[in-house]
């Protein structure tokens, strides 16, 4: 199909894209990779007036160190990101998601903070976010505000953004010393979106596991950070009783709804077998890699 | 309501100006403007691969790129990257492989290889496939376009 009529216009500036929105009415909208908002205006999911491209705008460029975070300007694409220097040295686990987000052509135009303010409940680089504890930098035309991933999704693709804030870049922690992380997902073809996925973290200390960090993707209405599954994990050793008692307690906290994926049920079996995976590969006790 | 918004942009090398309705994505322009019928629309929201074009060196949908947004960039398509030769090899090894079947996918396909054997020269036949996991052939004839990708990073490496 094709999208309905809409104006186009493109800013350069911060300060030209805020203009050229406030003129463009309530039915304006942003536009930046496009790689999900085209494809749902080919659906006449929405009809907005405008579009608005920031795609463009210098101040949403380029990855840079801020202190003890690497800072991802909101425009910079997925390719960009996993081939960074930065990213890969001190954002291990997001230089392995890239490969899992979309297909090659994809990952050249879609974005970083059209990603999370798409906000997608199966997408990679929100449950990253969640995993790191980044934190989103959201402007209005006035003000500037922090505001950490895991108040950022409040539902499905629902986001802690007013109508007249955009992201304008993304702060994440860099890695500590003796952190491990992995991102693992199940997907029918390579690229799709996950019916189930985990990002996480944890520090190994001696053999035992600390400050364990594992959220969730594609099994909830946002990123889902496993708090019970994560207390049986801290503090231990990776071992099969650790590893079950992890997946008995993630299979009290995930609700999934069922859809052409499987039944509730079907899907916490898959998160509760890639939460096993993912401990046993961030511990070097390396499990084939998740189908 | 039909805005029109200006362009120029080069493709296949030849300086374009037009005026393109906003909503005109770039397989449309391609086809339905220029007259280029190579890049195919399949599926019209990103899953298929068949509008797979070149944007500024990097392979793109080409349905999910405005053409009122390349305002200055380069395009080239099927038809540029087999005037200057550069995809001959892969042309006939998907011809001598009989990697297309329908052929619907084929150009879609032969830009993503391209683009594959540009940034990695060796591929497994693991990458090969994760490469191309993004293109769909609907004759599902992936094992002789796996295999054609493959002779021809062996040849380019001389190892054929």
């Amino acid at each position: 199909m094709k999208a309905a009529p809409f104006r186009y216009v493109r800013a350069t500036s911060l300060a030209e894209a805020f203009r050229l929105w406030s003129h463009g009415g309530p039915e304006a909208r942003l536009l930046a990779g496009g790689q999900s908002l085209l494809a749902s205006l080919a659906f006449r999911l929405s009809e907005p007036s405008a579009l608005i491209d920031i795609s463009r705008v210098r101040e949403l460029a380029g990855i840079s160190q801020a202190g003890e975070a690497v800072r991802v300007g909101a425009g910079v694409t997925h390719a960009e990101l996993g081939r960074n220097d930065l990213v890969r040295r001190h954002l291990p686990l997001l230089a392995e998601a890239v490969p899992l987000i979309a297909h090659p052509a994809i990952r050249n135009r879609g974005t970083v903070g059209g990603s999370l303010a798409y906000a997608d409940p199966a997408a990679e680089l929100p449950a990253c976010a969640v995993a790191l504890e980044a934190v989103v930098i959201a402007r209005s035309a006035e003000a500037e505000r922090r505001i950490p991933a895991a108040r950022f999704f409040t539902g499905l693709y629902s986001t802690a953004l007013q109508p007249d804030e955009l992201i304008a870049a993304i702060e994440f922690p860099i890695a500590r010393a003796g952190e491990r992380s992995t991102i693992l997902e199940l997907a029918r073809r390579s690229g799709d979106y996950a019916i189930a996925g985990v990002a996480a973290r944890v520090k190994i200390a001696g053999s035992a596991l600390i400050d364990p960090r594992f959220v969730f993707f594609g099994v909830g209405d946002r990123p889902v950070v496993a708090e019970r599954a994560m207390a049986a994990i801290a503090g231990k050793q990776v071992l099969a009783e650790t590893v079950a008692a992890a997946q008995a307690a993630l299979g009290t906290e995930l609700h999934p709804t069922a859809d052409q994926h499987g039944s509730p049920e079907v899907r916490r079996h898959h998160a509760r077998v890639l939460l096993g995976r993912a401990l046993k590969r961030m511990a070097g006790l390396e499990e084939a890699r998740a189908a | 309501m039909s805005i029109e918004v200006a362009v120029t942009l080069t493709v296949n090398g030849e300086r374009v100006s037009r005026r393109v309705e906003a909503r005109r994505h770039l397989v449309d322009f391609l086809r339905l403007d220029l007259g280029l019928m190579g890049s195919h629309a399949g599926c019209e929201h990103g899953i298929c691969g068949a509008c797979t074009v070149r944007v500024d060196g990097a392979i793109v949908r080409g349905c999910l790129v405005l053409a009122a947004a390349l305002d200055g960039a380069e395009v080239e398509t099927i038809e540029g990257l087999s005037d200057t030769g550069e995809i001959r090899d892969l042309q006939e090894a998907f011809v001598a492989r009989n990697a297309a079947q329908c052929g619907y996918c084929t150009p879609g396909m032969l830009l993503t290889a391209a683009d594959l054997l540009e940034t990695n020269p060796r591929p497994t036949r693991e990458e090969i496939r994760e490469h191309l996991a993004g293109n769909y052939c609907r004759c599902t004839g992936y094992h002789a376009i796996i295999d054609a990708v493959e002779t021809v990073a062996k040849a380019r490496n001389g190892r054929a």
